[in-house]
């Protein structure tokens, strides 16, 4: 009698989840890349006051608007405060923007997400009306009125784009609710009667997770952008403070005079978006079934 | 097909009223009281009556909400608190400003974005292919606003080519505005042609997957046939969902391009507003943006019904 060889699964199908998941990331260049550039930023962020050569607020008016030199590698600015000290510190007020609006989006969104999807009925009409509401207005729009709102501040705009986030993360988490309430050993945990907050919290929420990690590392980027944004536009770090697109809207005054001034902070940003989105592509990537 | 027309607009009026209530909402969550910046620097009592008596402030919330709602359906959509002009007539007339600059950023975008994303889906896997993707990568990173402080820096102030700012209307001296709107259109449309370019090439990649193109081309038809009559054709449908996107993506990057280009349209009439703490003027403009976002929305939606042959003929 002959038996039928059923393909041998490969080594990745055999490994668990997690390991084949890392063994993948691991194998990502892409993750690589961005994770490496997102890891430059985070040590300068880190340890700024070590890296930094000056007081970043330090200002004298014998250096004021100085090239590039050996002293100063990034030149000074119209307070003649040392542009690289600067950006150093500056990486501390993006990176936190980051971290603190993908928070709020995050620990506000996912649970209603969740919820909405999960229970459906009145509570999924009523939430995705909301979220529906709250993406009709483009995001920067958003972000200028909440900030409006809350007054011109770091840690207002922070909050304001947040604020702004939320609906995607409710959309993403609701839509992650519905397709895993339908799975088979969802249906079995409900059929031997485990209640509906162990069922969320044990089954539902972790296997939403890897779609939010993504969008959170991609948001990331974005909400870098937008923390630029509202700097540039005044509505967010305010002076003295360092900030990217906050030295940015003072480099565009002294185009003529000090150019060096806005070319190391439109980097900085480039660099760090880059790389967020980079490492969000290969986390998806890594975290896809259906990639091999 | 009249059912899910039906359908899509009656959706977006809850979609309006929740809207409405967010940016009434708006008016009340404001530091301070609006109402004293609008009595001017006197502050005179009786100023503040007839004001609050003009807004209703005295009546209960939900009076006051219904009473402005009321307003906002025949087109008051409330007023300067600084001028006190109409916020309709303000924005209507810096519209004009912003859509010149919109239309030059659009025609940038599509000539990058489409010939971009066709070729890099026609050239799957090869440099062309990765040369695009990080082309496009790099669009959807560099801030509009930096990117516009770059090109002001070498075509305004070191070639001394074109204007580093200003606005010209394209009616009165087409020239003159197109020496003007090159640098803001580019700064504008290089962001959307990556959006563009993305969603070509992967929309592309289906359709050139699709049985019908395999079919087209055992038939022994032209390559450049195939691509143009049977896949881009398809392929542009789902590219339509993208206008609402893009028209967000305009209007955001509108407010920072028109900063640094000192462009006197829409996205500074808000920026202004914020600075002149004129919140009659940031509600105005919240919910006639908000309002255009539903509408584009529900014009995409009846679009692809329209184009899309299995949902016309439900």
């Amino acid at each position: 009698m002959s038996t039928v060889a059923s393909p041998a699964p490969g080594p990745d199908l055999l490994a668990p989840k997690e390991g084949r998941v890392w063994g993948k990331l691991r194998r990502s260049r892409a993750a690589w890349i961005g994770g490496s550039i997102v890891g430059v930023f985070i040590v300068m962020a880190l340890l700024a006051p070590f890296l930094a050569p000056f007081d970043p607020n330090k200002t004298n008016f014998l250096l004021i608007r100085k090239p590039p030199s050996a002293l100063y590698w990034l030149g000074t600015d119209e307070l003649g405060r040392d542009i690289l000290s600067r950006l150093f510190y500056g990486a501390r007020a993006s990176l936190m923007a980051g971290v603190v609006s993908v928070g709020i989006a995050v620990c506000v969104g996912v649970p209603v997400g969740l919820a909405a999807g999960w229970y459906g009925g009145w509570l999924d009409i009523i939430v995705s009306r909301i979220t529906e509401a709250l993406l009709a207005c483009p995001f920067l729009i958003l972000a200028i009125a909440f900030a409006a709102i809350l007054g011109p501040s770091l840690s207002n705009a922070m909050i304001a784009i947040g604020l702004s986030a939320i609906p995607i993360f409710i959309r993403l988490a609701r839509g992650q609710a519905i397709s895993v309430k339908a799975e088979d050993y969802i249906e079995g945990a409900r059929a031997v009667g485990v209640r509906d907050s162990l069922i969320l919290v044990r089954h539902l929420a972790p296997n939403t997770l890897p779609p939010i990690l993504v969008q959170s590392t991609l948001f990331m980027a974005q909400a870098i952008i937008l923390e630029a944004s509202l700097s540039f536009l005044g509505l967010g770090q305010q002076p003295p403070q360092a900030s990217w697109g906050a030295m940015l809207n003072t480099a565009k005054n002294f185009m003529e005079q000090a150019p060096w001034m806005s070319v190391s902070p439109g980097i900085a940003i480039c660099l760090v978006v880059i790389g967020f989105n980079i490492l969000g592509d290969g986390l998806r990537d890594a975290l896809d079934p259906k990639e091999a | 097909m009249l059912k899910l027309i039906l359908n899509r607009v009656l959706i977006a009026i809850p979609t309006l009223l929740i809207v409405s209530l967010f940016v009434f909402a708006l008016q009340h969550a404001l530091p301070g009281d609006p109402f004293l910046v609008m009595a001017g620097e006197e502050r005179d009592p009786e100023s503040i009556a007839r004001l609050r008596a003009i807004y209703r402030l005295d009546d209960p919330i939900v009076v006051q909400y219904f009473a402005w709602l009321g307003q906002v359906m025949q087109g008051e959509f409330g007023r300067s608190l600084r001028t006190g002009e109409p916020v309709l007539g303000l924005i209507l007339q810096k519209l004009p400003v912003t859509l010149q600059l919109a239309a030059a950023s659009m025609i940038v975008a599509l000539a990058i974005g489409l010939p971009a994303g066709i070729i890099a889906a026609v050239r799957k896997g090869t440099s062309i292919d990765y040369a695009a993707s990080a082309v496009a990568l790099s669009g959807l990173s560099i801030p509009n606003f930096w990117l516009g402080i770059v090109m002001i820096l070498i075509f305004a102030v070191e070639l001394r080519w074109l204007p580093a700012s200003g606005y010209v209307p394209f009616f009165s001296d087409p020239l003159g505005a197109i020496e003007t709107l090159i640098m803001p259109a580019f700064v504008l449309g290089t962001g959307l042609a990556a959006f563009i370019m993305r969603h070509t090439r992967s929309a592309m990649l289906e359709v050139l997957r699709s049985d019908y193109v395999r079919t087209a081309r055992a038939k022994g038809l032209d390559e450049r046939v195939v691509i143009n009559k049977h896949a881009l054709r398809n392929a542009l449908i789902p590219v339509i969902t993208l206008s609402t996107i893009l028209f967000g993506e305009l209007l955001a990057g509108a407010v920072l391009t028109e900063q640094v280009f000192t462009i006197p349209g829409f996205g500074k009439l808000i920026v202004d507003a914020v600075f002149n703490r004129d919140y009659g003027v940031v509600q105005g403009v919240v919910l006639c943006t908000a309002i255009g976002f539903i509408v584009m929305n529900l014009i995409a939606d009846l679009l692809y019904i329209l184009v899309n042959p299995r949902l016309r003929g439900r």
